[in-house]
């Protein structure tokens, strides 16, 4: 069985040109990242060294569904707190002390830095050490930064993920570790699937429970699942591990790719692959097929937002016919991107960084079909004519993997068949 | 250093961006990092405004700390300036900003744009949301209100609605057309739908009516000592208080009373036969200054319910919310963080809670009915349909919001008569309610049938143990499932509370029907 498309003719966009910008972002910060990892994760609390900014961002982040009892929450810090830094740091450990004593579930504690914390300079990985040594062995204590003038929306995700590397317990023995937080629905899935390839032991970072992260060592070879981890792959290479390049497990093409660079990795026969693979990739290739029908030979501009525009467009242009306009991320690791970048056919603008207000122009001179934006830009662009897609829906949505292609496809179908749905001009 | 899950009120430039956003032809420099450009999106999502706030943050990260990020400001003004036009400009610092201390007045001042340019403080370690918006609209008026002859008619301005206000929008018509009965024309509604050549002339309105002191105090004090022009003190939220508002408006323009109270529905709705149901219902409420006192009032002398608590989370209105609570025979809550105010609720045990999106939440959780009367609200409290909260109007959508969580008064009858009934067992809920948490969980005990076997032995779990080693014996707790569900849980309580108090151990029958006669009013 083929791959069923080829490589474009050309090198794809690797090489194109970037076109770097460097003005007024409109994208979240780091700390969004803590919706997402504190639900899998769910013996750790987030708790972010921060303004009323921080809490008010991840209040409207996580909108008010999992209102009851979060398992984070933000020390905000005072005029008093600002004046003296002893100060701070007595009143984070009061606050810890009490947060861990009223949540004795609590195993893992992130102390998350902000761009205050970051200004004032409060060293939240001294704090986190001697928390550490505090509260262990019941609870590690572990400190990243979420600030956005450090960290992009998923790069807080990132950040959280690289920061546990260095405490992972060294592995001899070699072992596939699966890379990014996935919803537990598709994690199982992959888990699935590399064992029905025979692939194996496989361990996933970051672990659900904090008794079962995952070894690191020599022997460990690694699959990204996500494309904004590229902090994380540079502490698993510091320890030793090493990278399975592969494009990323979106779409029935990028799944099969990925496994196929991690079935060769292991040395898995093709017969074996077909075997495991067939099945769910004609799934697959149905459930596009479905919502394909609308997107063909549409055209889609990405803003930047979560770094998963590149492999979403490879998806969106290769499987369901759609035609980039330009492709936006807020950061692109090159390594990391590569391999997508190959097989999305030259073409579109590739963008790095942001110059919201330019690049809106440019949106409007060129009207996209579909244009796939944050939460603030949604409803302006849909008041000036244009159809759109909130991002934010696609680190929120299970996406990845054989089983959500038809998924993924339809949360880019939904937003053009609702406009042809609705009927509210008058008639002609 | 506190500890925050979540806020009523977000930072001060949260604020200031509700009055930019309110108004026209005025842009907003804000000095701040990226992730602070969240904060549109609560203006393009939940209110689902059709444009952008007009703000520019600066997003400087942190490689620009070291170097110059106070240039970052003056280019970003510039641009912000070239591209928008504005007429007028405000400039401020979040709370990181605010630490880096370029001071974004200055700056812009030193530039010398050819529009006015007003300097915000927002000190965001210390103050909030409302302070914001009060704090910006007075920077703003006293920069740009200038003493103006009256207007030959009698004239007002309309004060303090914004952006993102909860019923704002509503609020403005109604209360247009209320002055518009006595002869009275709008000057000026602002911030919400004014320019900067609009805060220019407020003074030649006659009085001005402070719609929401949360937002615009500052302002009408400063008016009144600047320009002369008096202010409206009370509110008109509610029947009573539309009525005082009007005779305010008289006294302060000395033209005599003229109400259309054609469509005014409340009192009629009140006093028809199937609101005894409402009688002396407890009800909790709890939101901003100004809505929480206003519904209390309406709660209690409009339709009826017991007010057993009540609370505000903006710190500036507390004195008055004590003293209405006082007059009530309660005692204020005051307070930001929502645990406490949730633990209230819990000790309360109310029937009805009043409250804003957190109420809401905390409400379902424990199963109580909630209306929402306070920001911050959600995307589905800026209804579609006209819902104003102030005015004859207004009062009529008060009435239908705070008995629609109800069971209905012919239903709560039916229920009580049919109760054995299948379609009336305990998990169906109000029937004019789709779908519906069970509220098995909140209330206790499984259905009526389960009970069926009276004198049976219990598991523990089944004869519970009330807190104080008060037991349930099973034919008092069968019996308590007759017992309409919308009110087991309260009969619950009050039975425990009153076996607890008397050193009962074990609840009876007879305990039952002793603490319901004593709880009896
Ligand atoms: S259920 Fe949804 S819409 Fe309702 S308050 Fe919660 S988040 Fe908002
Ligand atoms: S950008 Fe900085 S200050 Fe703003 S919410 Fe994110 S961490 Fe907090």
């Amino acid at each position: 069985m083929t791959e069923g498309r080829p490589l474009p003719a050309s090198r794809g966009c690797r090489d194109a040109p970037v076109l770097k910008e460097r003005g007024q972002r409109e994208v979240f910060c780091g700390l969004t990242g803590i919706v997402w990892l504190h639900r899998k994760m769910p013996d750790a609390f987030f708790l972010v060294v921060g303004s009323r900014t921080c809490a008010h961002l991840l209040q409207a982040a996580a909108g008010v569904m999992i209102f009851a009892e979060p398992r984070f929450g933000t020390a905000i810090l005072e005029e008093k707190d600002l004046a003296g830094m002893a100060d701070a740091h007595e009143e984070l450990d009061r606050e810890v002390a009490r947060l861990l004593s009223r949540r004795p579930d609590i195993r893992r504690l992130f102390l998350v830095g902000s761009c205050p914390s970051e200004v004032i300079r409060l060293d939240l990985a001294r704090a986190a050490e001697r928390l550490s040594r505090r509260h262990a062995p019941h609870v590690a204590v572990v400190n990243f930064s979420g600030s956005g003038i450090e960290t992009t929306f998923t790069e807080g995700e990132d950040a959280c993920l690289a920061a546990m590397v260095p405490g992972l317990p060294p592995a001899e023995g070699r072992e596939l570790l699966l890379v990014g937080a996935l919803p537990d629905v598709v994690e199982d899935q992959a888990l699935r699937l590399l064992s029905g390839l025979g692939i194996g032991p496989v361990r996933v970072l970051p672990a659900r429970r904090a008794d079962g992260a995952p070894g690191v060592g020599p022997q460990t070879v690694y699959a990204l699942t996500q494309p904004f981890l590229g902090a994380t792959a540079a502490a698993l290479d510091r320890r030793g591990a090493r990278r399975i390049a592969a494009p990323f497990p979106f779409g029935e093409e990028g799944t099969t790719l990925w496994l196929r660079a991690i079935a060769a990795e292991f040395g898995v026969s093709d017969e074996t692959f077909a075997r495991v693979t067939d099945a769910p990739r004609a799934r697959a290739r149905k459930a596009v097929a479905a919502a394909a029908a609308t997107l063909r030979g549409r055209s889609v501009f990405f803003l930047p937002d979560s770094q998963l525009e590149i492999p979403l467009a490879r998806f969106l242009v290769r499987e369901c016919g759609m035609e980039a306009v330009e492709v936006g991320s807020p950061y692109i690791h090159a390594d990391l991107a590569g391999p997508d970048l190959d097989l999305l056919p030259a073409g579109p603008v590739i963008s790095e960084g942001q110059d919201v207000d330019r690049q809106l122009d440019r949106v409007r001179a060129a009207r996209p079909d579909l244009t796939v934006c944050g939460l603030g830009l949604a409803n302006p662009l849909e008041a000036e004519g244009l159809t759109t897609k909130w991002a934010i829906e696609l680190v929120f949505t299970p996406i990845h993997l054989y089983d959500q292609a038809g998924d993924l496809a339809q949360l880019f179908a939904r937003p053009l068949r609702r406009r042809n749905l609705l009927r509210l001009e008058a008639a002609e | 250093m506190k500890l925050t899950v979540w806020t009523y009120e977000g930072p001060p430039h949260v604020g200031a961006m509700r009055v930019a956003t309110g108004m026209e032809g005025l842009h907003f420099v804000l000095h701040a990092p990226q992730g602070d450009t969240y904060a549109d999106l609560l203006f393009t999502m939940i209110e689902r405004r059709d444009r952008r706030p007009p703000v520019t943050y600066t997003t400087f990260q942190a490689r620009d700390l070291g170097g110059d990020t106070a240039n970052l400001f003056r280019t970003a003004c510039r641009e912000a300036w070239e591209r928008f036009r504005p007429e007028a400009l405000i400039v401020g610092a979040s709370c990181t900003a605010e630490l880096i201390q370029d001071d974004p007045g200055g700056l812009a001042e030193s530039m010398g744009l050819p529009v006015p340019v007003v300097a915000l403080e927002l000190p965001s370690y210390q103050r909030k949301e409302n302070f914001g918006t009060d704090e910006t609209f007075l920077r703003l008026v006293r920069a740009l209100a200038r003493p103006a002859a009256r207007t030959p008619q009698v004239t007002a301005n309309l004060i303090g609605p914004t952006a993102l206000g909860f019923r704002h929008r509503d609020d403005v018509a109604e209360v247009t057309r209320l002055l518009a009965e006595m002869g009275i024309a709008v000057n000026v509604v602002a911030p919400l739908g004014a320019r900067p050549c609009d805060i220019a002339r407020l003074g030649a309105a006659h009085l001005n009516v402070l719609m929401y002191p949360e937002h615009g105090e500052a302002a009408a004090r400063w008016m009144e000592r600047e320009l002369g022009q008096p202010y409206t003190k009370t509110v008109p939220i509610g029947v009573g208080a539309t009525r005082a508002f009007l005779a305010e408006v008289s006294q302060l323009t000395g033209l005599p009373v003229r109400a259309d109270t054609s469509r005014l529905r409340l009192p009629w709705w009140s006093r028809s036969v199937d609101s005894t149901y409402l009688t002396g219902k407890r009800v909790f409420v709890f939101g901003d200054g100004t809505h929480a006192m206003a519904a209390a009032r309406v709660a209690r002398d409009e339709i009826g319910f017991e007010v057993v608590g009540l609370g505000c989370y903006n710190r500036e209105m507390a004195r008055p919310v004590r003293a209405l609570a006082k007059e009530f025979g309660l005692e204020a809550l005051i307070t930001d963080d929502y645990l406490e105010v949730e633990a209230a609720i819990e000790r309360l045990a109310p029937e009805l809670v009043l409250g804003t999106q957190m109420e809401r939440h905390t409400a379902k959780r424990l199963g109580i009915p909630c209306a929402v009367i306070s920001a911050p609200v959600h995307v589905q409290d800026f209804p579609a349909r006209y819902a104003p909260q102030m005015g004859w109007e207004g009062a009529n959508v008060l009435f239908d919001t705070f008995v629609h969580p109800l069971v209905m008064g012919l239903e709560e009858h039916l229920l009580h008569m049919f109760r054995e009934d299948f379609e009336f067992h305990d998990a169906a809920g109000p029937s004019h309610h789709g779908a519906r948490a069970p509220r098995s969980a909140a209330v206790g005990g499984p259905p009526p049938d389960a009970g069926a076997s009276a004198d049976a032995p219990r598991n523990p779990p089944a004869g519970r143990d009330a807190g104080a080693g008060v037991v349930w014996l099973p034919a008092a707790e069968t019996e308590l499932r007759k017992v309409p569900f919308f009110v087991r849980g309260k009969a619950r309580r009050n039975t425990e509370a009153y076996a607890a108090e008397r050193g009962i151990a074990e609840i009876g029958v007879e305990t039952l029907y002793e603490a319901k006669a004593h709880y009896a009013r």
